[in-house]
C-alpha cells in the first residue's frame, strides 16, 4: 500500500516533465492549490467545527501579503507573516467567545459566515487601497526576463510553483494526519460528542477548539498568500467571503471530509466539473453564465441528500475500508 | 370500545410488548397496572400509533387502527393524556385546550368544552391566561386532562396521571377520573399507583414484563394474594 | 445648541425605517428556526428571488405593480414550502450541519439560477417616488412605505400566530413536537405551512428591497449576513428577540455610516456584534443554549 502511494506521488512530482502544456499544468496547480486550501479548512471541520468563514483567513493572507508589497514595499515573506498574525488574532477574537461559551453548530455556522463577509466589506471599504471590488496585482519584480524574483516571491515558470504548491498540499496532509493521530483529536471528537463528559474529565475543550483552529487559520492564510502570488490577481469575491468559504465547504462535504485525502478528491471534482462544463459547453457557456454554479448548488443538496460522506468516504464504505466516521447519536 | 389482539411493539431491537390482548367495553373505566418497565406506557403510545406495531391489531368500535396515521387516531374518538403532562410549557392554559380542540370537528364545540373543562376544573378556569409551564404539578395534570377533553373523545387514554405529583394531589385527581368516569366517558388508565386506580376503575390488567399476567374486576384484583404480596406491601 | 445635527436625526429616523425593514426580515429567519430548528441560509437568496419575481411580473409582464408583488410573495412562499418538502425533509433528522449545508447548496444554485434568468447587470423596478421632506430631513418615500408595511406585516404575522388555530400549532410544535399526532396535528404540514410563511415573509421583504434598491444575483450577500446576524444577536429563533436586535443593529448601521463610508457602519455593527457574544453569547433575548 505504501509502495503504491509513493508510486503515485513520484508519478505526480514528475508531471511537469510530461510537458502537458500550460493551461494542463495551470490547471494541475489549481487543483493542489485548492486541495491544500480544502485540507487546510478540514482540519477543523471534521472536529465539529464547521466554519462558514474560512474565506476572512484566506483574502487577509492574500490582501496583506499584496497591499503590503504594492503600498510599502514589504517583502512578501513578511507580509505572509503578517498575515498569518492578522488571522490568529481575528481567530482567537472570534473563537475564544464561540468556545468558551459553547457556541457551536448554528450559531457558530452563522458568526463565521458573517465574518467571512465583514472581511470582504473590509477590503471593498478600503477601497482606496485595496482597489475595491476591481481586485488588485502585485507590483511585479520581475523585470526584462527575469523569470524568478525569490525575494518578491515571484516566479513565472509554472513549474516552480508546482513544486511550491505541491510541497504546501503535502504538508496540510501532513498536518491532518498529525492531527488525527494526537491527543487533540481524540479529546475533540469527545467533544463533539458530549461536550460536557469531556469537560468532565479534564480535556481543556476551549484550549483543544483553539489550537485546531488556530492551525487551520495559519494555514488557510498562507493558502491565500500562494493564491495571490501565483494567479498574481485577486479580488474580494473569489479569496474572501460566503462564496469560496461556501465553495470550500462543498468541496470538502463532496470529497469526504473525515477521510485524509477526502478534500483532494473534493478540490479535483470540483475543479473538472467547472472545467468539463465549460468544454461540454463551449460557447453556449458564455450564454449561460453560473450553469457551474447552478450544478453546484443542485450537487451539494443531493450530496448531502444522498451520499453524506462524500465521494471519497462513500466508496471506502463500499469497499469496506475502516470506519471512517466517529459514530454520534442519533437525534 | 377499543379491542387489543395478539399485540406486539417495540423500539427497534428492543421488544417490550408480547402479544398483549384487552379490551374496554364502552361506559367502562380500565386500569392497566404493573411495575415500572412493565410495558404500560409502550402500550399506550402503540394505542395512539406514536410507534407501530409488530404484530397484533388495535380496533377501536370494530374498526381497525392498522392504517390510520398518528395524527389521524383522535378523529376516531381516542385521546391521549401522555405521561408528564407534556403541556405547551409556553402556551396559556386556554391556548393548551385549543391545541387539544385543533381537529376541525372540534373547534365548532371549542366554546361549549372550554366551559365544560372549566366547570370540571374551576381553577383552570382561574388560570386560563397564566403559562401552563407555570403551574403547580397537579395543576398541570389538570389542564392536561382538560386539554384531551377538548376533542369531545369517547376513549379517553391516562398514561401515569400520578407520576411525580404528591399523594394528596394524586388523590384529588383520582377523585377527579372518578368524576370523569362518572359524565360517561370510556377511560383507559395505565398506572403504577395500583391502590389509588384500583379505587377509581371498574376493573384493571396487570402487566409485567410485556405480558398480561391476570385480570379482574378491582375489588378481585384488591383482594387477591398475588397484588398484594408484589405491590401492596401487604 | 452645537450637539444637536438635523443631519444626524435623520440618519437616526433613517436608521429606525431601516430597522423595521430588517426586523421583518429576521422574523422569517427566526421563524424558520424556531418551529423547525433548521436555519436557511439561503434566506436572503429567497429574498433576492422574491425582487426579481416582482420585477419579472411588472416590469417585463406588466401586471400593475401591487398584483406583481402579490405575485412575488405567492412565488417565494411556494419556494418555501417546495424547499422543506425536497430539500430540508431527507436530512431533518441528520446532523444539524447538513442542513446546513443543504440549504448552503441552494445558496448557489438560487443565485446561479437568477443569473441564467435574469443576467448579471442590475435591474430596477423603475418606480419613481418623490422623497418626502420634513424641515430639513428628506426621507425617501420608499422606505417609509417599506417601513409601514414591514411594521404591517409583523403585526399580522403576531396576529396569525396567537389566534388562528393553525398558528398556535406553530408555536406549539417548536415547545413538543412530539406529541403534536395527540393533538390531530400532521408535523410535516405545520413544517410546510410554517415554511410557506417563512416563505411569504422573505417574499414581502423582497418587495420593499425592491422598491429602494437595484436587483442583481449577488444582492443576497449584502444583507443575508446582517440578518443572521441580527438573528443570533436576538438570540436564534427568538422572534423578539429579532425584532429588537433589528433596530439595534439599524442604528448601528445607519449612524455609523452617516460619520463614516457605509461599509464602515456594518463594520460597527459587526463589532458590536462581537462584544455581544463575549457578554452574552446566546443572543441579548436568547434562552438555553441549542
Amino acid at each position: 500500500m505504501k509502495a503504491l502511494a509513493l508510486l503515485a506521488l513520484a508519478a505526480l512530482a514528475a508531471v511537469p516533465l510530461y510537458g502537458i502544456g500550460n493551461y494542463p499544468l495551470h490547471l494541475v496547480i489549481m487543483c493542489l492549490l485548492w486541495a491544500y486550501v480544502y485540507t487546510s479548512w478540514s482540519i477543523m471541520g471534521r472536529l465539529g467545527m464547521v466554519s462558514f468563514g474560512h474565506g476572512a483567513f484566506l483574502g487577509i493572507g492574500a490582501y496583506a501579503v499584496v497591499m503590503l508589497w504594492n503600498h510599502f514595499g514589504v517583502s512578501p515573506w513578511l507580509g505572509a507573516l503578517a498575515g498569518v498574525l492578522a488571522s490568529v488574532a481575528v481567530a482567537l477574537v472570534i473563537g475564544f467567545p464561540c468556545f468558551r461559551f459553547k457556541i457551536v453548530g448554528h450559531y457558530f455556522a452563522l458568526v463565521t459566515l458573517a465574518l467571512s463577509e465583514v472581511t470582504r466589506l473590509i477590503i471593498v471599504a478600503l477601497r482606496d487601497q485595496t482597489g475595491g471590488s476591481l481586485g488588485a496585482t502585485p507590483n511585479t519584480a520581475l523585470a526584462q526576463g527575469n523569470t524568478w524574483s525569490f525575494a518578491a516571491l515571484q516566479f513565472s515558470d509554472k513549474t516552480v510553483w508546482f513544486y511550491i504548491i505541491l510541497a504546501f498540499w503535502l504538508a496540510a496532509l501532513w498536518v491532518w494526519v498529525r492531527v488525527d493521530r494526537s491527543m487533540t483529536r481524540l479529546a475533540l471528537e469527545a467533544i463533539s460528542q458530549e461536550e460536557d463528559a469531556a469537560a468532565s474529565i479534564g480535556i481543556n475543550v476551549t484550549k483543544s477548539k483553539l489550537f485546531v483552529t488556530l492551525i487551520s487559520a495559519v494555514m488557510m492564510s498562507l493558502g491565500g498568500v500562494l493564491y495571490a502570488q501565483y494567479q498574481t490577481y485577486i479580488n474580494p469575491e473569489t479569496v474572501s467571503g460566503i462564496g469560496v468559504s461556501l465553495q470550500m465547504v462543498f468541496g470538502v462535504i463532496a470529497g469526504g471530509m473525515f477521510v485524509m485525502l477526502g478534500p483532494t478528491v473534493g478540490a479535483v471534482f470540483t475543479l473538472l466539473l467547472a472545467e468539463g462544463l465549460r468544454l461540454a459547453l463551449g460557447d453556449a457557456f458564455k450564454q449561460f453564465p453560473a450553469l457551474d454554479l447552478a450544478i453546484y448548488g443542485l450537487m451539494l443538496v443531493l450530496f448531502i441528500i444522498y451520499m453524506p460522506k462524500g465521494i471519497l468516504g462513500a466508496a471506502l464504505e463500499a469497499w469496506g475500508g475502516r470506519g471512517t466516521r466517529p459514530a454520534s447519536a442519533p437525534r | 370500545m377499543l379491542a387489543l389482539t395478539d399485540v406486539c411493539a417495540g423500539y427497534g431491537s428492543f421488544q417490550a410488548l408480547f402479544g398483549i390482548s384487552l379490551e374496554v367495553k364502552a361506559g367502562e373505566s380500565v386500569a392497566v397496572i404493573g411495575p415500572n418497565g412493565a410495558g404500560k406506557t409502550t402500550l399506550l403510545r402503540a394505542i395512539s400509533k406514536l410507534i407501530e406495531l409488530t404484530a397484533g391489531e388495535v380496533t377501536m368500535e370494530g374498526r381497525s387502527l392498522r392504517r390510520v396515521a398518528p395524527h389521524e387516531v383522535i378523529a376516531r374518538g381516542i385521546s391521549q393524556v401522555p405521561e408528564n403532562r407534556r403541556l405547551f410549557p409556553r402556551l396559556t392554559v386556554e391556548e393548551n385546550l385549543k391545541m387539544g380542540a385543533f381537529l376541525p370537528a372540534a373547534r365548532n364545540q371549542f366554546a361549549q368544552r372550554r366551559e365544560f373543562v372549566y366547570a370540571l376544573f374551576p381553577r383552570m378556569g382561574e388560570r386560563r391566561a397564566q403559562l401552563a409551564g407555570t403551574l403547580s404539578g397537579g395543576e398541570q395534570q389538570m389542564c392536561a386532562i382538560g386539554r384531551a377533553l377538548m376533542s369531545g373523545p369517547k376513549l379517553l387514554l391516562l398514561d401515569e396521571p400520578s407520576a411525580g405529583l404528591a399523594p394528596v394531589i394524586v388523590q384529588s385527581i383520582m377523585q377527579m377520573v372518578k368524576r370523569i368516569c362518572a359524565e360517561g366517558y370510556t377511560v383507559l388508565i395505565v398506572e403504577q399507583n395500583i391502590r389509588q386506580v384500583l379505587k377509581v376503575v371498574d376493573r384493571a390488567y396487570l402487566l409485567e414484563t410485556g405480558r398480561i399476567k391476570s385480570s379482574g374486576s378491582s375489588a378481585e384484583l384488591l383482594a387477591s394474594d398475588e397484588i398484594r404480596k408484589a405491590y401492596l406491601g401487604i | 445648541m452645537e450637539i444637536f445635527d438635523v443631519f444626524l436625526l435623520e440618519a437616526v429616523l433613517n436608521g429606525i425605517l431601516l430597522g423595521g425593514l430588517l426586523a421583518l426580515l429576521s422574523l422569517g429567519l427566526n421563524l424558520i428556526f424556531g418551529v423547525i430548528d433548521v436555519v436557511w441560509i439561503c434566506y436572503a437568496e429567497m429574498i433576492m428571488i422574491g425582487m426579481y419575481a416582482v420585477y419579472a411580473l411588472h416590469v417585463q409582464q406588466h401586471w400593475p405593480l401591487v398584483a406583481a408583488m402579490a405575485g412575488g410573495i405567492a412565488i417565494v412562499a411556494l419556494l418555501g414550502a417546495l424547499m422543506h418538502q425536497f430539500v430540508i425533509r431527507p436530512v431533518l433528522a441528520a446532523e444539524p450541519i447538513n442542513q446546513l449545508l443543504v440549504t448552503g447548496g441552494m445558496l448557489f444554485f438560487l443565485q446561479a439560477a437568477a443569473t441564467l434568468a435574469f443576467g448579471i447587470e442590475f435591474k430596477n423596478l423603475g418606480v419613481r417616488m418623490a422623497p418626502i421632506a420634513y424641515g430639513e430631513m428628506s426621507f425617501s418615500a420608499p422606505r417609509l412605505i417599506a417601513f409601514a408595511v414591514a411594521v404591517a406585516g409583523v403585526a399580522a404575522t403576531y396576529v396569525f400566530l396567537t389566534r388562528t388555530y393553525v398558528g398556535t400549532a406553530i408555536r406549539a410544535i417548536s415547545q413538543d413536537r412530539q406529541i403534536m399526532p395527540l393533538m390531530g396535528v400532521n408535523p410535516d404540514r405545520i413544517f410546510t405551512i410554517t415554511s410557506a410563511l417563512g416563505g411569504a415573509l422573505a417574499g414581502l421583504g423582497g418587495c420593499l428591497l425592491v422598491l429602494q434598491y437595484d436587483i442583481h444575483p449577488a444582492i443576497g450577500l449584502s444583507f443575508g449576513p446582517i440578518t443572521f446576524l441580527i438573528c443570533v444577536l436576538g438570540g436564534l429563533g427568538n422572534m423578539l428577540g429579532g425584532l429588537v436586535a433589528a433596530f439595534i443593529f439599524a442604528q448601528f448601521i445607519s449612524v455609523g455610516g452617516f460619520f463614516f463610508h457605509i461599509e464602515w457602519g456594518y463594520v460597527i455593527a459587526f463589532v458590536f456584534f462581537i462584544a455581544v457574544m463575549f457578554w452574552r453569547p446566546q443572543g441579548i433575548l436568547g434562552g438555553k443554549q441549542r
